[in-house]
């Protein structure tokens, strides 16, 4: 008995290391046997896809939830909601996280060639946003413009083929946000999210015509084929007998274009995978689509490249984001050092009301999270200061960065033998020539390890600062992994070059310490 | 001449000061003696200027010092230019090098000239006999020439007079008799070259009988905060109980 346990304890890691590159026997009989399916999405997008209930804390609700109710109903289990950062849903049901990316996920070459993808459930159209009172009509008008979008979506992917700038977000309200404070000159995004987020507010106008079309599909793993002909059997019934409609109507989502969703469901069973020359040709079809679309009949699209090689081009890109995070950390370090000093100082010899000050910024800064901060400055403070990203992503990093290096630089001289302050000022030096000539140089030295480590920790810290649009070494990597669809040699390239800017870093330290050192420390023989 | 006059300092509740009277003739050595907390090196603090004081006056080096610490930052600065201390764990600057740790305070405050001070500071460091160490760190000189260079440091901007703690205490018995000698060899020095601020005025706190002895120095004993005078103490040097 104690052999067949060990035996099967040995099996069950083994097919939990090997995850979902095991062909499984039945995904359907998987779900039926667990009694439920398991759906991943992010709600962080929202409404109406999926969002929490205001009415009910803990329960969710979306056009995409009762969408994943109705298909497990139909499969005889409960639907499971798994929250996923969007970016990363493929990547999690390739793991194993969940059998279904059910999110607004576009049908695009990209996602075909990875993973299964399902029958149709939303048409939508591409809607151009511009400021009110811009002269823009369409996208051709838009060149060297500043064009806003979410990564990874076929948006996106049009604008590749465009002469403009391109500004990614994470999030579907800041581009609109942006568009009315001048940041960007138009947004691209699905008039789902145009109608939500972005045509109400009285800065923006939407433009009528949809610039182009695509549909939402659901993401299923490449070795579950019988999952995906469930899937699609279900769903056909749903758009069939009128329960899509239903689900869609309740969230006044149904419109002419869903009108499309029989007839493209029906036609729409495209093969597993793309060939080069399939995806290259969808692709031409999509960028002509994209240029001649205009109403409602426009041709569906599904735009995107085929997967490209890890080349100079892309090595060329990555350098640039390794030289904008080094850029990024350098001038924030060169804000927080300096002005952390100052509060360090305020802190110690200040009067009551310098130490109360410096005091309160410090756990103010160092309480919150950095994330929180930076939205603040780029977005909250947006009316009364209009920083650009960069500005925001060095001066948020500075100011967040100057709380904590106020308590090494304190630490660093309440570390110093208090008669050095004594011995200073009994030969007649000022406060300010005491700490200048006696106290600043000693603490330095003792503050260079932990300065050192913060400066490593801060390079790591700037990839934050892709929330406010600024494309650094990791969000290229995780835009390069899309492209290339594969997650490790980017992945290796970015570490890499994280590490070159770090490790020199440190060893530059340990010399500059053993030179500050002066030997005023016991030397052992 | 230096004038102590119905002296109080106080910590908190502590009294550590109960109404000091003294005086000293410019040029003479004073030792204080007396038992530890007895208020000694807390009196040396004020006569620096480090420590403000509740009651009382002091006149030190041309220098009018009143209660409630009411000197202003430029006479302090002064005060101490005039008045050289050196403490008794000596707090050399370890960043420094020995000529820099004396050339630091002629340079920082008094604004004298690199090469000028540089000059002095040498010449003041070949007085103490450390003319060939200048360059070298602090950490890596013996107990008694770390003492010299604090000596030197005290000294490096033309003080009168020369305050020491406990300037003994963490050397071995023949390097204490070193320090008698090179203080009076200071002095002597000093005295030699005809420094406009005059005869040097050493002010010793100590429990080194041997050193007071041999600096030829007048005692000051304190106990509980006062001087008080012994028995064979003439009172020509003007030691006077409060």
């Amino acid at each position: 008995m104690r052999a067949y346990g060990l035996v099967a304890s040995v099996v069950a890691l083994v097919l939990l290391l090997l995850g979902p590159g095991v062909a499984r026997a039945d995904a359907v009989a998987d779900i039926a046997q667990r009694g439920e399916l398991r759906w991943g999405g992010d709600l962080q997008g929202g409404a109406p896809y999926v969002y929490e209930d205001e009415s009910a804390p803990g329960k969710i609700r979306g056009f995409e939830v009762e969408i994943a109710d109705a298909l497990a109903s139909r499969l005889g289990v409960r639907a499971r909601f798994v929250q996923n950062d969007w970016s990363n849903l493929v990547p999690a049901l390739e793991r194993g996280d969940f059998d279904l990316a059910l999110n607004g996920l576009e049908d695009t070459a990209d996602r075909r060639s990875r993973i299964l993808l399902g029958i149709p459930y939303f048409v939508y159209g591409e809607t151009l946003a511009v400021r009110k009172g811009s002269k823009v009509r369409s996208l051709d008008e838009l060149s060297g413009k500043r064009v806003a979008t979410l990564n990874q979506t076929v948006a996106h992917d049009l604008l590749k083929a465009r002469p403009v700038t391109i500004v990614l977000y994470e999030g579907q309200q800041e581009p609109y946000f942006d568009l009315g404070q001048g940041r960007v000159d138009a947004v691209l995004l699905d008039h789902i999210i145009a109608d939500l987020y972005g045509c109400p507010l009285k800065t923006v106008e939407c433009l009528p015509d949809d610039v182009a079309r695509g549909v939402y599909v659901m993401g299923i793993r490449k070795d579950q084929p019988e999952l995906k002909r469930a899937i699609d059997r279900h769903l056909s019934a749903m758009i069939a007998d009128g329960a899509l409609k239903a689900i869609l109507s309740r969230y006044k989502l149904w419109d002419p274009r869903q009108d499309e969703l029989a007839l493209r469901s029906a036609a729409a069973q495209p093969a597993p995978s793309a060939s080069p020359s399939a995806a290259k040709a969808s692709a031409s079809a999509s960028a002509s689509a994209a240029s001649d679309a205009k109403g409602l009949g426009a041709a569906l699209v599904t735009p995107n490249s085929a997967p490209r090689p890890f080349d100079g081009f892309q090595a060329m890109l990555f350098l640039e984001g390794a030289g904008i995070t080094l850029l990024i950390s350098v001038a924030a370090f060169a804000i927080a050092l300096p002005f952390g000093l100052l509060l360090a100082i305020a802190r110690i010899f200040g009067g009551a009301i310098a130490r109360a000050i410096a005091a309160s910024y410090i756990e103010l800064f160092r309480g919150t999270p950095v994330l929180l901060q930076l939205y603040i400055l780029y977005f909250g403070l947006a009316p009364i200061v209009r920083l650009g990203p960069f500005e925001a992503a060095i001066l948020g990093l500075g100011l967040n960065y100057a709380a904590y290096e106020a308590e090494v630089h304190r630490g660093a001289l309440l570390a110093l033998p208090s008669g050095q302050g004594d011995a200073a000022r009994s030969l007649g030096l000022s406060r300010f020539q005491a700490l200048r000539h006696v106290l600043l140089p000693q603490s330095f030295r003792n503050a260079l390890p932990a300065l050192t480590n913060d400066f490593v920790a801060l390079l790591k810290d700037s990839s934050l600062v892709s929330v406010i649009t600024v494309v650094e070494l990791t969000k290229r990597m995780t835009i390069a992994a899309v492209d290339l669809r594969d997650w490790v040699l980017p992945g290796l390239a970015c570490a890499a070059l994280y590490f070159a800017m770090s490790f020199p870093l440190s060893r530059l330290s340990l010399r500059l310490e053993r030179r500050l050192s002066h030997d005023s420390h016991p030397r052992l023989a | 001449m230096i004038r102590i006059r119905g002296l109080h300092k106080r910590f908190g509740e502590r009294v550590v000061l109960d109404g000091v009277e003294a005086e000293a003739e410019t040029g003479s050595a004073v030792a204080i003696v007396g038992p530890s907390g007895s208020g000694k090196s807390t009196l040396l603090r004020c006569l620096n200027g480090l420590l403000p004081f509740d009651r009382g006056a002091i006149e030190i080096a041309g220098f009018t010092l009143s209660a409630g610490g009411g000197a202003t930052a430029r006479e302090l600065t002064r005060l101490r230019a005039a008045v050289g201390m050196v403490f008794q764990d000596l707090h050399l600057f370890p960043h420094l090098t020995v000529l820099e740790n004396v050339t630091l305070a002629p340079r920082v405050v008094r604004r004298t000239p690199v090469g000028e001070a540089d000059r002095n500071g040498r010449a003041l460091l070949e007085l103490v006999g450390l003319g060939e160490r200048a360059s070298a760190r602090p950490s890596e000189l013996s107990g008694g020439q770390r003492q010299r260079v604090a000596i030197a440091r005290a000294l490096a901007q033309g003080a009168s007079v020369l305050l020491l703690d406990e300037p003994t205490s963490a050397l071995d018995p023949t390097l204490r008799r070193e320090v008698a000698t090179l203080l009076k060899d200071v002095a002597g020095g000093i005295r030699a070259r005809g420094s406009r601020e005059g005869p040097l005025t050493l002010i010793v706190v100590t429990h080194d009988h041997g050193l007071a002895a041999d600096l030829g120095a007048v005692t000051w004993t304190f106990h509980d905060g006062r001087i008080v005078r012994p028995p064979d103490q003439p009172a020509a040097h003007g030691i006077t109980n409060a």
